[in-house]
């Protein structure tokens, strides 16, 4: 007797159902690079905390940089969506490398949104090609969240600005040659800080990286202080006027600052389903795969729901910036809510691991760490909070 | 230069556990099941690519499935092709090799001239490994497989095709017709801006008529080849524990064997 093999009919749908077809195929074609050339030494980028910015020129020539810039200044023109999308693919794999190259893409679009033509046409072809790597420095040792409490001083000189002041905490601080840092430039009439934001050109004498830090996440970035010390630059190097700066951080932190973190976050997510997932079917205890134990099928149900959330917040965000609204609230609630259940879906991945989920030959634990160092990138989750409540009161 | 490449669209191996069988065809159901280029088939694209890149010319990509792989056709374009021609109608359904072959030359032949076809060696799925030598028989084109090195130098190629125990290098005149390995090269990456390209390129679907065929030579009635009968062996085993010295077991094993027939 002969017997044909029947099994059911796919109906599992793992793509966000609003993309569109250019969307689908942008992440079909980020996934295929990163599963070549980026998950297979993501374990080893964490292990050694090193930034695999070799990769820089590549990830150029493959368009992963200022995919939101107009094609007039040589990016692809799509938006901050297909952005999201390729974060979140890289960091499925390495969170790590993911925040390197969202920082770089704050430096472009810092220049983009605010720059002047002559900085755009100067800057941005270097930046986005990989060729040169960029850098958004902001917070200081006062504090992230208190921004315009800033200590850096932008002063006014006959030759243009010099710049003085120490940052911390900033991504790609030993690596970065195109900065853009921010800073005070005196008061305004009501005796509050006004703050600036400048480019520091590649080889200003003044600027240096200092103290490297050793992160308990995200590794497979750099992060450490930068220092301005008598740093000068000529007038083209402001963007936009003095006391242009809170606007120019706060957009460019607001919209692609926090959706790059929640897009890390949603990739986090996403490596805890699929590692999750994978393993229960293959461990077997009681004589069945894991996954028919109830208690793990809810731990994987508890997964899938927080990633499938995640996507809506996030796509949903970044679909209203892509229409041409500002949607500050929009993204720190997608930030708020992914990076929170990104620990969640890590620990939920450990305990359906067992003993394996803390042998760091599996992922779950890098995971768990990238979700905990993702919460104060960008803005911690209190801020984020204000935030969202201070759209409500409005 | 005037390159075809022919690519075919196969499940994607991710999907193969969701794959089931129409009992009354005996075909493979491809109902919501994912398709990729062949594997074998982006080595073949991406020698067409180098090619042209260096001698100028123009890559055409050819396939014969379903509509469906209009976004395999569009990927290929993605990385680099000029043009891309979809082979999709019922009356092309369920194909052998033989006249899977004929079908893709009698395209070839429409929208040519071609001074070289090429093509993976076999593909993902049924790696039959015939598809290329046929596609030179139908075309009259001396066709060569197994290919891992080649270089295009006045007006002829000159390349290595692997065999059991080593090589052999020939010298090939054009028009001609390839198969090729692995070891030729590393397929380029699609990037951002080759797909949003992509979408601008002629990309043409072909239907039964577009195209002069001979109808005995279409479809599943025109193949000389019919699917037999499937099975999926029963995969229950009986578990035995044994249990005793490492050399006892290991004695138990090879009289276990000996019983199945496996070993004399």
């Amino acid at each position: 007797m002969f017997e044909i093999y029947q099994v059911n009919k796919f109906k599992k749908h793992n793509m966000f159902q609003f993309f569109n077809s250019d969307q689908k195929s942008l992440q079909k074609l980020v996934r295929e690079y990163v599963e070549q050339e980026v998950a297979p030494h993501a374990a080893e980028w964490d292990e050694k905390d090193v930034c695999p910015d070799h990769l820089w020129p590549v990830l150029g020539q493959m368009g992963f940089f200022g995919i939101f810039v107009p094609t007039q200044y040589g990016g692809p023109g799509l938006g901050l969506t297909e952005r999201a999308i390729v974060l979140e693919e890289v960091s499925r794999h390495s969170a790590g490398l993911g925040i390197a190259m969202m920082t770089h893409d704050l430096a472009i679009a810092a220049i983009l949104n605010f720059g002047s033509e002559e900085q755009k046409q100067k800057y941005l072809p270097q930046l986005i090609s990989g060729e040169k790597i960029g850098g958004l420095s902001v917070t200081e040792p006062t504090g992230g969240s208190d921004f315009g409490n800033q200590n850096t001083t932008i002063e006014k000189t006959e030759e243009g600005y010099v710049i003085n002041g120490r940052k911390c905490f900033i991504t790609n601080s030993h690596n970065a040659v195109i900065n853009v840092v921010t800073g005070t430039s005196g008061v305004n009439e009501k005796g509050r800080k006004m703050i600036s934001a400048v480019i520091i050109p590649e080889g200003t004498p003044g600027w240096s990286a200092g103290r490297k830090e050793h992160k308990l996440g995200l590794r497979g970035s750099v992060t450490g202080d930068v220092i301005c010390s008598d740093l000068k630059v000529t007038a083209d190097c402001m963007i936009g006027k003095e006391g242009d700066g809170s606007k120019i951080a706060m957009h460019t932190i607001g919209h692609f600052g926090r959706s790059g973190m929640a897009a890390i976050a949603l990739g986090v997510i996403r490596g805890c389903c699929e590692e999750g997932l994978n393993f229960a079917k293959n461990r077997i205890t009681y004589g069945k795969p894991l996954t028919a134990l109830q208690a793990i099928q809810l731990i994987i149900a508890d997964n899938q729901v927080d990633y499938e959330a995640g996507q809506a917040m996030l796509y949903n965000a970044t679909s209203i910036y892509d229409s041409g609204v500002q949607c500050a609230p929009e993204v720190a609630a997608a930030k708020l809510f992914i990076s929170r259940n990104a620990i969640k879906a890590a620990e939920r991945t450990i305990d359906l691991m067992g003993g394996y989920g803390v042998i760091n030959e599996y992922p779950a634990g890098r995971f768990l760490r990238d979700a905990m160092a993702i919460i104060p990138s960008g803005g911690t989750s209190q801020i984020m909070g204000i935030i969202v409540a201070g759209n409500q009161l409005r | 230069m005037n390159i075809a490449v022919c690519v075919k669209a196969v499940p994607d191996s991710k999907y193969y556990d969701k794959i089931s069988i129409d009992p009354a065809t005996r075909m493979m159901v491809r109902e919501g099941i994912p398709t990729v280029i062949s594997d074998l088939d982006k080595h073949a694209l991406e020698a067409a690519l180098a090619l042209r890149d260096k001698n100028q010319g123009k890559v055409s990509v050819f396939t014969m499935a379903p509509e469906s792989a209009l976004d395999n056709i569009l990927e290929a374009l993605a990385m680099g092709a000029d043009e891309g021609f979809l082979l999709s109608d019922r009356a092309f359904a369920g194909a052998d090799t033989l006249v899977t072959s004929y079908t893709l030359a009698a395209a070839i032949q429409a929208k040519g001239p071609f001074d070289i076809v090429i093509t993976g060696n076999e593909s993902d799925d049924g790696s039959t490994g015939q598809v290329s030598a046929q596609l030179g028989e139908w075309l009259c084109f001396p066709h060569i497989m197994n290919i891992s090195a080649l270089v295009y130098s006045e007006n002829a190629l000159n390349v290595t095709a692997l065999s059991e125990d080593g090589s052999i290098d020939y010298k090939m005149a054009l028009p001609a017709v390839l198969g090729v390995t692995r070891k030729l090269n590393k397929p380029r990456l699609t990037n951002i801006m080759g797909m949003l390209k992509a979408k601008s390129k002629p990309l043409t679907v072909l239907h039964y008529g577009d195209f002069p065929t001979d109808d005995n030579y279409l479809g599943l009635k025109g193949s000389p080849t019919q699917p037999g009968a499937i099975y999926a062996p029963k995969m229950s085993r009986k578990t035995v524990e044994l249990t005793g010295t490492p050399e006892e077991i290991a004695d138990r094993i090879v009289q276990e064997l000996c019983k199945a027939g496996v070993r004399h």
